[in-house]
């Protein structure tokens, strides 16, 4: 089946976020080569030119490079990759923020919260791998 | 580039198509939305040149659709239009010979891809595989002009997913352009570049799906109603 897709969000951003996770939990590493524009199409069942704007767009994020004749691959820049999860650690942070003070949860709620998540969790190491 | 000028089709006294003036760029697959007897059909049909306007004219790369057109558009039905006598391979071999562009290589690769048997008569297939077959016959010609008038109406999801896999792999998108009507628009939604929505006979909006999910937030579907509410 073809991969399911938040419909108000644009597709293209969705696979940006999506390949930038694949980097950072190095499913994809530095040098290695992205499919083609076809074959990513089909993969998630996608049209192609949603699929030439992810690629574009992650080109001018320069977390990739195109190489004519030859495809995309993830930049052998470490720093830039190493941007890239500091970048995506603050964004998701601050949306926990966001979503938590709008809540009306203090701080201090919140750190007593993710104290007490990890005492609990204390138990099966790695519970926070899906 | 498809374009309609002034377009207006009747059915006796019914109006199907009401002045309609569109052009549609090359190399995207678009979608044509609308509820029963908004036009969807009889758009497709003229563009295929099956049917001509009443008033208006439509053109093909500057040159008007006749039924001579067909070199340049592979149409396929809503209907099953062939031979239920023939096997698959005796109605691949007819449209080998019903056209010069069909590509016979491709028809192979295709075939094998849905995973149909070439043996087998065109009457004893399941509604799938007929599915199947119809989009096999489109996809292997070499035309910059595909149209499609519900290709998924009525299958299963397994099916359905096969097609747009098969659509996806086969249409070269640098060189053809897809119009694609349809009901299942969440089927078919992550397909689409552009998408027109036809009210009775008038286009109601015509814009790229991307923008809907980027400057309106909004679903293929939850823009749909709201185009349709006012």
């Amino acid at each position: 089946m073809t991969e399911e897709f938040n419909p108000s969000t644009p597709i293209y951003l969705q696979l940006v976020e999506r390949i930038n996770r694949q980097i950072i939990r190095n499913e994809l590493k530095a040098g290695d080569k992205l499919p083609s524009v076809r074959d990513m199409a089909i993969q998630a069942g996608v049209n192609p030119n949603t699929i030439q704007r992810t690629y574009s767009e992650l080109e001018r994020m320069a977390i990739v490079e195109t190489k004519r004749g030859q495809g995309t691959f993830v930049t052998e820049d470490m720093k830039k990759l190493a941007n890239l999860r500091e970048e995506l650690k603050q964004e998701h942070i601050e949306s926990f923020l966001r979503d938590m003070k709008e809540m009306g949860f203090t701080l201090e709620e919140m750190m007593e919260g993710i104290q007490m998540v990890l005492e609990v969790g204390k138990g099966g190491e790695n519970n926070d791998q899906a | 580039m498809i374009k309609l000028n002034n377009v207006t089709k009747k059915y006796l006294t019914q109006v199907a198509l009401d002045d309609v003036s569109i052009s549609l760029p090359q190399g995207k697959i678009i979608g044509i939305v609308g509820e029963n007897g908004s036009g969807k059909s009889t758009t497709l049909k003229l563009m295929a040149g099956l049917i001509q306007p009443s008033k208006g004219a439509i053109t093909i790369n500057g040159e008007n659709v006749t039924r001579r057109i067909s070199t340049q558009v592979a149409y396929l039905s809503e209907l099953d239009a062939y031979y239920p006598f023939y096997t698959v391979q005796e109605t691949i071999d007819f449209f080998a010979s019903q056209f010069e562009d069909f590509d016979r290589d491709r028809a192979k690769e295709i075939l094998e891809f849905m995973r149909l048997e070439p043996n087998k008569k065109v009457k004893e297939l399941s509604k799938g595989n007929r599915g199947r077959l119809k989009i096999l016959l489109v996809l292997s010609r070499e035309v910059p002009i595909i149209l499609m008038d519900e290709p998924l109406s009525g299958l299963d999801p397994m099916v359905r997913d096969s097609i747009i896999k098969g659509l996806l792999s086969f249409v070269d998108i640098e060189k053809q352009t897809v119009i694609i009507t349809t009901h299942e628009i969440r089927e078919i939604e992550p397909l689409l570049d552009v998408v027109i929505a036809l009210k009775k006979g008038k286009i109601m909006e015509i814009t790229e799906v991307e923008e809907i999910r980027s400057i309106q937030k909004l679903s293929l579907v939850e823009w749909m109603k709201k185009v349709y509410e006012n």
